[in-house]
């Protein structure tokens, strides 16, 4: 995943920022490292390390085209929103997510006490200060991901796809918290096929995700502290 | 096809979307496992409404909180269920689910009865403009199966909801915990012989299809990719209604500019020809014209959308704060944002004790009420029989959405709230002994308000002050001010932010109006002030006058300048052919030249 994200950002030109949770790593909190439980693994390596790369509290890395490589970023400044890809139809929490969503200094996200959206009008007026998290692909599902993918020719990471030994990922996550699904399905338009046709109906599409089975409601736990 | 589910607490909503999703087979092994697994654990039997409640909260407290949504599809057609919460405190959740659907099941409890909310909701859903309602009238396992509780709750709802000019299109009597009517005929009730709930979702008609319906294009932003050598400018946003072609003319409201279509841009895909109703698009146009994000483009062929300052509009409110009467709101209409104030309150109905009133002075929370509003400018809107989709506005109350309504009428005839302001400020100004005409005598010279306007860099701040430099040296009384300047001083309050643009304007018209009282020749510069910014300074500066001199190219349509000097002239020329314009109109007596 990592190498496909530096190839289309070479490819694409794309001005690319990545942060990470090095203490953690380094001092092996994690759950593959046998120190820590799932959700605390994610809530170190993606919660934490998100929120203080947006903050800029911790170093960020930005791709420097003309080398070719990653160089510390100069910038610190904080970024007041994040623009995410969930979906409502991906996982309980998430379908109670808003267009525009505001969160707190801390990003945390208070589920009961959201502005209300009417029609295609949407809450885009912040105080100073407020954090924002955009949701454009709220009431897409899975298929219509899918068709676009095919329909733009978007360039993909060979894990979602069957490479011969009728397994494919179709929710790609952290090892070893991700398994993949029995499908023959290799390409985009086999896939689509496979979506549209019902044969996964009865399997979630995040049941691959460890998390979010913890405790009897992971992922939401972890979304509140500012997960995606 | 976006479905509503909305009823009273405990009335069984999640229980029907929970059947309904098992019965047609569309739920995730893994959401059943899950909740099965959740309800092992805490030791409590399974129901199928914890399939819905799937955030912990929920299912402690036992009621939905937010509106959660689920995707199923019957044989027909694909569906988007939208879970809206019963419970008072959640009703900002409900309308954010409700105002996106296209058809809504209403469900009452056969125990119970027409409750509260069962009232509340049918008002929600006439308000939000949901034609089509279904009523399911749950839990007829409690009431025996029997056919007079469902006939009387059917005549009773019935009666109450033509109230709200509201017609639903069934009835239909379910037992969701049992599966009875949801997607199978009832074997319970063979007195019943209309159609199971999942027959009935296939028959509603899906949102009529706008591509018919007059063309509507809320201009979002001007795009410009001056950096890379590109000269296009782009109009942005997204086809609302109707559908275009290249070639046709159109005319953008409120400024009336027209122009033609000259191509309909989209990123990274072959040209186009034409877009329609539910496109994001852009298009370039035959000629350059000054356009502001929120104006509405329309097609010249077709009826015009309604401009105006004043409407009437059905609205409600949500906000922690009253919608009260001289406060100041942001309105958003399509994609313009203006100041707005409530001018008037016809009635309101207080939506949790259902209590009519048509003496109350504001909107508390969750009142739905007929008002009056007035916005600051001129706004392009449809009434909502018209045209849904710029017929909606929402009231934002200090960054808050606090209410959202649909507008019924529009009352723009007669004094605009400028005109009105003018008025009212003509009325209070207290003069002292001396008049105008004579300060201008002694002074040798009239008041007057010298606008330069025109594009960046044309030069135009360099002439003003020449002009300043030139009539002063000839002992006249002038001064020159730069506006920018007033962002740190008169303007302080206000901040840098485009939502104030017409309070800024307003301040420089009445400092013009203050400064032109006291006999002086007032200069001062805007950069790309448009005929709006010129009208409403003209309105503002009254009874004294302003001159406006363009200095290159410039944004004035409706408008003409008083002088116009092409971009490059000499200073000394220009300062010459200003004097020349004093003197013919009179402004500086002869002697003085």
């Amino acid at each position: 995943m990592i190498e496909y994200r530096d190839r289309v950002a070479i490819e694409w030109n794309l001005n690319m920022i990545y942060g990470e949770n090095r203490d953690a790593i380094e001092e092996k909190r994690t759950f593959p490292d046998g120190n820590t439980d799932r959700i605390t693994c994610c809530r170190h390596l993606k919660s934490e390390a998100l929120k203080k790369t947006l903050s800029g509290q911790w170093p960020r890395f930005r791709m420097d085209h003309s080398l070719r490589k990653y160089v510390p970023d100069e910038s610190r400044t904080p970024y007041t929103g994040v623009i995410a890809g969930v979906r409502a139809d991906e996982e309980g929490s998430r379908s109670k997510e808003r267009y525009f969503s505001p969160r707190d200094s801390e990003n945390s996200w208070d589920v009961g006490d959201q502005p209300p959206e009417f029609w295609n009008q949407f809450k885009t007026d912040f105080a100073p200060g407020t954090h924002v998290r955009i949701h454009p692909l709220l009431d897409w599902t899975e298929l219509n991901v899918w068709e676009y993918i095919g329909r733009e020719n978007i360039p993909l990471v060979s894990l979602y796809f069957n490479r011969g030994n009728g397994t494919r990922y179709r929710s790609l996550g952290c090892f070893p918290c991700t398994t993949p699904i029995e499908s023959e399905a290799a390409t985009v338009s086999e896939i689509i096929a496979e979506l549209a046709d019902g044969r996964l109906s009865s399997v979630a599409e995040r049941s691959g995700r460890a998390q979010d089975r913890e405790d009897g409601g992971g992922l939401e736990t972890l979304r509140r502290d500012g997960y995606m | 096809m976006n479905i509503v589910i909305i009823g009273h607490v405990d009335h069984g909503k999640s229980t029907v979307i929970g059947r309904l999703l098992a019965d047609t087979g569309s739920l995730p092994e893994g959401r059943l496992e899950s909740v099965k697994e959740s309800c092992r654990r805490n030791a409590k039997p399974f129901e199928y409404a914890f399939l819905l409640d799937a955030l912990k909260d929920e299912q402690s407290q036992g009621i939905t909180i937010d509106t959660a949504r689920c995707f199923f599809r019957s044989d027909f057609r694909d569906y988007i269920i939208i879970d809206a919460p019963g419970h008072i405190e959640f009703l900002k959740n409900m309308i954010t689910g409700a105002s996106r659907a296209e058809a809504a099941l209403l469900v009452i409890d056969a125990r119970e009865g027409i409750q509260e909310n069962s009232k509340r909701h049918g008002h929600m859903a006439a308000m939000l403009g949901i034609r089509q309602v279904t009523v399911l009238v749950n839990k007829m396992d409690l009431v025996d199966y029997r056919e007079e509780v469902f006939s009387d709750l059917r005549d009773e709802y019935t009666a109450y909801l033509r109230h709200l000019d509201l017609t639903p299109l069934s009835f239909i009597p379910v037992s969701a915990r049992d599966g009875e009517n949801i997607a199978e005929h009832s074997l319970r009730m063979p007195w019943y012989s209309g159609h199971t709930v999942l027959r009935q979702l296939d028959l509603f008609r899906s949102a009529e299809d706008a591509s018919g319906a007059h063309f509507r294009f809320p201009v979002q932003d001007i795009y410009k990719f001056t950096g890379s050598n590109d000269d296009r400018r782009i109009v942005a946003g997204t086809v609302l209604a109707g559908s275009i072609e290249v070639g046709e003319n159109v005319v953008f409201q409120p400024s009336g500019k027209q122009s033609v279509i000259r191509s309909v841009e989209s990123f990274n895909t072959p040209s186009k020809r034409s877009a329609g109703a539910g496109q994001a698009a852009g298009f370039t146009l035959e000629t350059q014209l000054y356009i502001r994000p929120g104006e509405i483009m329309l097609k010249v062929s077709e009826p015009s959308c309604e401009v105006g300052s004043r409407f009437r509009a059905n609205v409600f409110w949500l906000g922690r704060a009253p919608l009260v009467k001289g406060r100041e709101y942001k309105l958003k209409v399509g994609t313009a944002r203006v100041a707005v104030k409530l001018a008037e309150i016809n009635n309101t109905l207080d939506s949790s004790d259902l209590v009519f009133s048509r003496s109350k002075q504001q909107l508390d929370c969750r009142d739905v009420g007929e008002c009056i509003f007035e916005t600051v400018r001129p706004v392009a809107f449809d009434t909502v029989s018209t045209n849904e989709a710029t017929g909606r506005f929402v009231v934002v109350d200090n960054y808050e959405i606090a209410g959202g309504g649909i507008i019924l009428e529009n009352l723009s005839s007669g004094q605009t709230p400028l005109q009105r302001h003018i008025s009212e400020r003509e009325r209070h100004w207290e003069y002292g002994m001396v008049r105008l005409s004579e300060r201008e005598h002694a002074n040798g010279h009239r008041a007057k308000f010298i606008l330069f306007t025109g594009s960046r860099g044309s030069g135009k701040r360099s002439l003003a002050k020449q002009l300043e430099q030139e009539l002063f040296s000839r002992k006249l009384h002038v001064y020159y001010l730069g506006l920018a300047a007033l962002e740190h001083g008169l303007d302080a309050d206000l901040g840098y932010h485009e939502d104030h643009a017409d309070e800024r304007l307003r301040r420089i018209g009445e400092l013009a109006r203050i400064l032109t009282d006291t006999g002086l020749i007032f200069i001062a510069v805007a950069d790309d002030a448009d005929d709006y910014a010129i009208e409403v300074l003209r309105q503002l500066n009254a009874p004294n006058e302003v001159l406006v001199v363009a200095v290159g190219d410039h944004l004035l349509s409706r408008f003409s300048p008083d002088l116009q000097i092409p971009a490059g002239t000499d200073d000394s020329a220009a300062v010459e052919r200003l004097n020349g314009m004093l003197a013919t109109r009179e402004i500086i007596a002869d002697y003085h030249i």
